[in-house]
């Protein structure tokens, strides 16, 4: 299993453009500008998305001196 | 099979291919190089799909300006005196080599279509300028949503990408036997801000 970080938010990147793919592949299917226009909107949500968690990312590093998800299971009590 | 077909199954292979490898990878920054090759390849995708304003954005903002973000993390993450040997490591053949070749094929393709009708047969180009008009017509408020989102996410990263004081350093330390409380404690520095705020600007 994967703890790092750094690559849950590339694979949440993946996901993100996985969805856009099909947005467009459905515009482009019917010839309808509607799937671009949600590609972009999933582009401001990925930007956004990224901004913050690698945000949170410096911080976890700072507190913590790890990547590791498992360091943050504290409140699982 | 006409030739935008063949690019189309070549251009999905590298994506695929690429993808695989970035999930994968041990190393951050090898996963990382394999990630842009992978949104490169997804743009050509979109470019044969008829949506040369996606393919745009696509190169633009994800393969330029989010890639560029996770290799800035990535780097500040390495300081110290291993940093040297480790970029030397990094740039060693075995590591671009693979990302490289998948590149090469990606512009090969984009050569190809330069002198090609440059979509899939049956498939209209849905343009720029459609696309802005939908957007700014019954997608006005999806744009302020937007606008709002991008806002929220500028503050928000500011606030957590702040240095910690002396003060939460010595905390954190004092606490690292019981770390449970320290959501409590985050919670009091964000509803302490103004108090803060004034103290810093004194």
């Amino acid at each position: 299993m994967r703890r790092n970080i750094i690559f849950v938010l590339m694979s949440m990147e993946i996901m993100f453009n996985a969805v856009g793919l099909a947005f467009i592949t459905g515009g482009s299917r019917w010839m309808q500008a509607d799937g671009q226009i949600m590609f972009m909107l999933v582009l401001t949500l990925a930007a956004a998305e990224v901004a913050v968690g690698l945000a949170l990312v410096l911080q976890l590093y700072k507190r913590f001196k790890t990547l590791d998800l498992d360091v943050l299971s504290k409140l699982k009590g | 099979m006409t030739l935008e077909l063949v690019l189309f199954y070549l251009a999905s292979a590298v994506a695929v291919f690429a993808t695989l490898m970035t999930i994968t990878r041990h190393n951050a920054a090898h996963a990382l190089l394999y990630l842009i090759v992978s949104l490169l390849a997804v743009a050509v995708l979109y470019y044969l799909l008829g949506a040369p304003f996606a393919a745009g954005l696509e190169v633009i903002i994800y393969a330029g300006a989010i890639m560029v973000l996770f290799v800035f993390v990535i780097m500040m993450l390495n300081q110290g005196n291993k940093t040297v040997q480790q970029e030397r490591q990094w740039l060693s053949l075995g590591m671009w080599i693979g990302p490289g070749i998948l590149c090469l094929v990606l512009f090969v393709e984009v050569l190809t279509l330069l002198g090609s009708s440059g979509q899939l047969a049956g498939l209209e180009v849905v343009s720029a300028k459609d696309v802005g008009i939908r957007l700014f017509g019954p997608y006005l408020l999806a744009v302020e949503l937007a606008s709002m989102l991008l806002m929220v996410g500028l503050v928000g990263a500011y606030h957590l990408g702040r240095p910690l004081r002396d003060k939460e350093q010595v905390n954190e330390r004092e606490k690292d036997s019981e770390v449970a409380q320290l959501p409590v404690y985050r919670l009091n520095t964000a509803c302490c801000w103004p108090r803060f705020y004034s103290v810093w600007v004194y």
